[in-house]
């Protein structure tokens, strides 16, 4: 990733936060109160770090879910659904392999989580490839199916007999896996900071392998450049967009494992606080790079985490402040061609003229598809 | 069975419908000019807030609706903004707005009333009032006037739209730049501008649902209180093939399933004694949207250039 890459995200990123401020002043409180207390608490050693780290650990992966998809062409705004859905899946393979081992019970409960998540999302790609319905709107219904899907099952068949909470029964012991703060001094094992965290990191890396290193990646890159290029090439372009759909889904799946085998080890009925959306921002923000997600992830952990003070410690500043953050984000980075315009509109002067600017545009466009 | 399907049923429906389309037909407006509307949920919630809030302290129900449309109006414009002007992603834009609102009213009710989740109740006699509230009616009849008088200006748009879509020069340039904008362009129609008018008015429409929801069925706003109806409404207008009586009738069948659940808690037994898990019939009008728009119950031809930003010089 170019250091200029940057320069766009970072400026949406200062101008959400000005924005965030006006609105503070405009409520009565103190901007720099509240920013304060956001960032003070998010970084304190060792509880802010810690939960930052743990809730960034869902975003990262469906951030990387999103980029994926996005960088196969493929807008995935279902995977809300798709972690629910693998979250039951894990919690699931957990209860009912309970008795095996943990070096069985762990890569088992994984595995439930990834293929149910690629399962579950691989549904809006066979239906757009065909029968070439949209995957945003099939994603956006399949997520209030998965909602209902794993609420029946939770509250029907897997929920603890009086049990008044919509969870399930607990899962076996050998299914869990270790908090960092075994490993960290000074971290106390109470901060649900996972194993999950080191997953995250790994997957990003993968993810980076996957899209610039090997010939899969290739495709997915080709096929959400131009899809009728990457068809004469010889990619099927059908089969693609379910692969891709998968891979999203898989990454999305992820979320279960932090969720069930790290933190509360049992399925949760609504856990997900919008990680499946917040995974959009995520994604754009950090520009459809795995490096890009890990960065915007954490910027997304703190406001997340240093919300929770400023709720608390401010007189008229709910928590709510910190969605309004997120939205704004996400506006700014979508607008992202507030920023450019100024440089465009001299461009096109130099070139002389629209229809010169066009031309010129689409030899970039070429020289891109070539480069791939 | 007989205890479902009881004449009470039928107004449920109507009054679970009467937001869907609101929202739906205002969705119709901005994706007839070919831009995505996914922000319908977070117009309404805007709508919603704006009319809890401002009926509190005006004390009439009509200046809270006045309010939660200018609101939705104001919001869609931003959409629009960010869209039309800064060509954005459509779908992510709206997301974003509707993210924003489900801050933004907690934040502003923190502020204004001391509390981050919901407003102050408003008494009932500032609610949106019944027909039967309005008009003389022999007592007898009361029955067929106990609905909104939001519900029966529902109708009204309706026929409204299908009139100006189908039946004025208006309605053939909104439909032309969702089509092709190109053409239009050519044909000396302002693309830009019809897109605005198009969105803007998904938010006034949108606003108003979003008020019938907290002054309407309910007595405050509480946080995230559409609950996915901004989806629902989306879907109704896909099935209904972005026509509006069609999405029209989309709404009053999602608004029965709605009702039918409701009415089946605790009533219907199946055959081993059990309740009839809610669940799946939650889940029927989002599987029916996935089935139509894959082309099993006619095929469902979105406006050709939906979710294309028009650029002169491209």
């Amino acid at each position: 990733m170019k250091l200029r890459e940057l320069l766009f995200p970072l400026m949406a990123v200062v101008c959400a936060f000005a924005v965030g401020a006006i609105v503070v002043l405009i409520i009565g409180d103190s901007p720099l109160q509240v920013y304060g207390l956001l960032l003070g608490s998010a970084l304190s050693w060792p509880d802010g770090i810690g939960y930052t780290l743990f809730f960034a650990t869902p975003l990262i992966f469906t951030g990387l879910a999103v980029a994926v998809a996005l960088r196969g062409g493929l807008l995935n705004i279902g995977a809300e659904g798709q972690l629910y859905v693998a979250a039951f899946a894990t919690a699931w393979v957990g209860i009912t392999f309970a008795g095996l081992p943990s070096f069985l019970l762990v890569p088992l409960c994984c595995l439930a989580a990834v293929v149910a998540g690629a399962a579950w999302a691989a549904i809006p790609g066979v239906l757009k490839a065909r029968f070439g319905s949209h995957e945003v709107i099939n994603t956006i219904m399949l997520n209030f199916v998965a909602i209902a899907l794993v609420g029946y099952l939770t509250q029907y068949d897997y929920r603890v007999a009086g049990d008044p909470i919509m969870e399930t029964a607990t899962i076996g012991e050998t299914a869990h896996i270790a908090r960092l703060g075994r490993f960290i001094p000074g971290l106390p094992e109470r901060i649900p900071l996972n194993v999950a965290f080191l997953l995250a990191l790994v997957a990003s890396w993968a993810v980076y392998v996957l899209l610039w290193k090997t010939k899969w990646g290739y495709e997915i890159r080709a096929t959400g450049q131009n899809p009728a290029a990457a068809e004469y090439g010889g990619i099927s372009v059908r089969r693609q967009i379910v692969v891709t759909m998968a891979i999203s889904g898989a990454l999305a799946g992820m979320v279960g494992i932090n969720e069930v085998l790290g933190y509360r080890y049992r399925y949760y009925d609504g856990f997900s606080d919008n990680y499946g959306f917040t995974g959009i921002a995520v994604a754009l923000l950090g520009r459809n790079h795995p490096a890009g997600v890990l960065l915007a992830a954490l910027l997304f952990a703190v406001l997340q985490r240093g919300g929770v003070p400023v709720d608390a410690f401010t007189q008229l500043v709910s928590k709510d402040i910190v969605q309004i953050l997120q939205a704004l984000v996400i506006l700014f980075v979508a607008a992202e061609a507030m920023f450019r315009w100024k440089w465009a509109g001299s461009r096109r002067q130099v070139a002389g003229g629209g229809s010169n600017a066009a031309v010129s545009n689409a030899q970039a466009g070429t020289a891109t598809v070539g480069k791939i | 069975m007989r205890d479902i399907f009881t004449i009470s049923l039928v107004f449920s429906t109507i009054r679970l419908a009467t937001p869907l389309v609101w929202a739906a037909i205002g969705g119709l407006y901005s994706e007839r000019a070919g831009v995505v509307n996914i922000a319908l949920e977070g117009l309404m919630l805007a709508g919603a807030f704006t009319a809890a809030a401002v009926t509190f302290y005006a004390h009439s129900p009509w200046v809270g609706v006045t309010a939660a449309s200018m609101a939705g109006a104001l919001v869609a414009l931003l959409l629009a903004v960010v869209c039309i002007r800064f060509k954005a992603n459509e779908v992510v834009a709206g997301t974003g707005i509707n993210i924003l609102f489900l801050g933004l009213p907690g934040v502003l009710s923190a502020a204004l009333f001391l509390s981050s989740g919901s407003t102050p109740q408003i008494p009932e006699a500032e609610l949106l009032p019944t027909l039967a509230q309005l008009l003389p009616v022999v007592p007898q009849w009361r029955i067929f006037t106990n609905v909104s008088a939001v519900s029966m200006l529902a109708l009204v748009v309706v026929g409204c739209t299908w009139y100006v879509l189908y039946r004025t020069p208006f309605g053939l340039r909104l439909r032309s730049v969702g089509e092709n904008p190109e053409a239009a362009d050519a044909a000396g129609i302002r693309v830009l501008r019809m897109r605005y008018l198009g969105v803007v008015f998904s938010g006034v429409l949108a606003g108003v649902g979003g008020a019938y929801l907290s002054i309407g069925q309910s007595s405050l706003f509480t946080r995230n209180m559409t609950a996915g109806r901004g989806f629902i409404a989306l879907a109704a207008l896909i099935f209904g093939k972005w026509r509006p009586v069609q999405t029209m009738l989309a709404c009053l069948l999602f608004g029965f399933a709605d009702a039918v659940t409701i009415q089946m808690q605790g009533v219907v037994k199946m055959p081993s004694g059990e309740d009839v898990p809610v669940q799946f019939i939650q889940m029927i009008p989002y599987l029916v949207t996935i089935i139509v728009l894959a082309g099993f119950i006619g095929h469902s031809r979105a406006p050709g250039a939906l979710g294309v930003p028009y650029d002169k010089e491209a």
